[in-house]
């Protein structure tokens, strides 16, 4: 480790002002402070120190999403094997799904860092780190059939119109996540929907078993075929087609406990998603009028990306609501909004993306309210 | 009742006049700098066109349809004046809007001059337009069904300025390529805004 710091003061001149390599100074920096914690200090002004900056707090994030990202790649194998018909070990489901899912992290990473890095060095500031989430938040997002150059398009997309036109991380207004698999959804939606993408190799007909059907239970309950959706067991462990990370309750909830754990994601708007989802899924059960509104309201939560957009999606600290009070109505509305459009929108079978999307949009009107009736009620107090 | 709420819901966020149909862009895109000059100026398309679109209503039916005029006397059956139906809505549209400004102008000075030219501006406002053209094209069944479609109009673009403009209040300070500054960032944001809204799109009710 001692070598490996003389080696960066050795080449630092090379990268610092008047040196041959000034152009790259950010990305020589990037790397440095990924490595050791910056040595820069604040002069002037009242400041906090912690030890705790973007980097290792992107990295908790990155960490949570490990039991979700592995339990998909395990999930890939198994169903491709389930789809040929193979009986294999866990192991090989393992290495199978890896070899697939594992491109499509690379792809995302090599080209959303690259441009992060590109626009670094042209609007000369420092490297943002909050691709290191948005990074592996794709690939667990979108089914693993889709093809690796749309996973760039979408990358790209995501990043320069999503968050680099904005002036960089904390200043979009969307989840760049959710804007790549949005931009995929509504460009390339034969990719994102339908029964065959959710499995590797089921688009190109690879010899597919008789009876065996690629549909997520989302796909199976909008069609109505209520007795093809798995049992409630399977649908909490994972074992069913579906977007390569969203599929396991048990791995998200895992990832959930270490966000909560470390306070990077706020539990205010996980738990206020759940409830607006269980509120929405009540009074369809009161009010049932078709068949899929009948679907009991615990079961939506455990369906579809659910839990993985109240766990990952709606928690980003950037585009969800700032003020605790708007925490708690920015997290009903979204789960509300997501059970609603997934039983009555027959365009989409899935409604957490948009909704997660329309909240976002939303966020900051409801941090702009709750400031404001904050302002009143202490304006009052003082008059009284 | 049903099918007054039904039109409601319908018209605020599935035939949203923003993001399904991008009528009334120019003052959505100049005054959505502020909430609270575009609640303001939300709030006085809301009450122009629950104004113009059912007055519109009633010179559709009864003066301007083929066969409208039947209530003064048969002999008017074969009478069409539906060539006349633009410039008599832009006369109503206009003369409403005269109206709100001198009310405007009159009870809240502030909001007035914030709004400067854009109040005026809302004769020619394309939602206003498009409302009561859309109430003919959809042929609501009274005027009750009209009134409530052009509050659910209002409402929705009171909606989408009303979020846009708090986004815009957020990135005040944001660290925008200088190119994109201004009116470049705000297409930006309301094509995403766009995409968001797709949520509703193919909602039937």
């Amino acid at each position: 480790m001692k070598s490996f710091r003389r080696f960066i003061d050795k080449i630092k001149p090379h990268f610092s002002k008047g040196g041959k390599f000034e152009m790259l100074h950010s990305t020589f920096e990037a790397f440095e402070s990924f490595l050791f914690v910056s040595n820069q200090v604040t002069t002037k002004g009242a400041h906090i120190r912690d030890a705790l900056d973007m980097k290792r707090a992107m990295s908790v994030v990155v960490a949570a999403t490990v039991p979700a990202l592995l339990f998909g790649m395990w999930n890939t194998g198994y169903q491709h094997n389930l789809s040929v018909g193979l009986e294999v070990t866990l192991w090989e489901n393992f290495v199978f799904g890896f070899l697939k899912v594992f491109p499509i992290i690379v792809v995302s990473y090599v080209v959303g860092l690259g441009i992060e890095f590109a626009v670094a060095q042209i609007r000369g500031h420092e490297v943002n780190e909050g691709f290191l989430v948005s990074g592996i938040l794709i690939p667990l997002i979108i089914p693993v059939d889709v093809p690796l150059w749309m996973v760039a398009l979408a990358t790209a997309f995501a990043v320069i119109i999503g968050k680099e036109v904005f002036g960089g991380t904390g200043m979009n207004i969307l989840n760049p996540a959710l804007t790549a698999r949005a931009f995929l959804f509504f460009a390339y939606p034969s990719w994102m929907s339908g029964d065959t993408v959710w499995i590797e190799g089921l688009t190109k007909g690879q010899g597919v078993i008789d009876g065996f059907s690629g549909a997520t239970p989302l796909a199976n309950a909008a069609a109505g075929m209520f007795e093809k959706i798995p049992s409630v067991w399977e649908m909490f462990l994972g074992t069913i087609p579906g977007s390569i990370g969203e599929t396991s309750v048990i791995a998200i909830l895992i990832g959930a406990v270490i966000l909560v754990a470390t306070g990077m994601g706020s539990w205010k708007i996980m738990f206020s998603m759940i409830a607006g989802g269980l509120v929405m899924g009540l009074l369809f059960n009161a009010f049932a009028v078709n068949p899929y509104m009948e679907i009991s309201a615990w079961h939506h939560l455990i369906m579809g990306g659910f839990a993985f957009g109240a766990v990952f999606m709606a928690t980003d600290p950037v585009t969800a609501a700032q003020t605790e009070r708007g925490k708690w109505i920015y997290g009903f509305l979204t789960g509300f909004l997501a059970i609603l459009i997934r039983v009555i929108n027959p365009a989409y079978p899935e409604g957490v993306m948009l909704a997660i999307l329309l909240m976002n949009v939303f966020a900051p009107l409801i941090d702009h309210y709750v400031i404001e009736a904050n302002i009143k009620k202490r304006v009052k107090r003082i008059k009284s | 009742m049903e099918d007054l709420l039904n039109i409601f819901v319908k018209s605020i966020f599935i035939d949203n006049m923003i993001f399904a149909y991008f009528l009334g862009m120019c003052s959505y895109l100049a005054v959505s700098k502020t909430v609270k000059t575009s609640v303001g100026l939300g709030i006085a398309v809301i009450f122009v066109l629950v104004i113009t679109v059912p007055v519109d209503y009633l010179i559709e039916n009864y003066l301007l349809k083929k066969g409208a005029l039947i209530w003064i006397s048969e002999d008017f059956a074969n009478v069409d004046l539906s060539f006349l139906t633009f410039i008599m809505f832009i006369a109503v549209i206009a003369s409403m809007v005269q109206l709100v400004e001198m009310v405007i102008e009159k009870f809240i000075p502030v909001l007035y001059t914030s709004l400067g030219i854009f109040l005026p501006l809302i004769a020619v406002n394309c939602a206003i337009l498009g409302g009561s053209l859309f109430m003919v094209e959809r042929e609501y069944q009274n005027i009750g069904e009209a009134t409530i479609f052009g509050l659910g109009s209002g409402v929705g673009w009171l909606l989408a300025i009303v979020g846009i403009a708090a986004i815009r209040e957020k990135i005040r300070y944001s660290n925008v390529p200088a190119p994109l500054r201004g009116l470049g960032i705000t297409f930006i944001i309301a094509g995403l805004m766009g995409i968001a809204f797709m949520s509703f799109m193919g909602i039937k009710i």
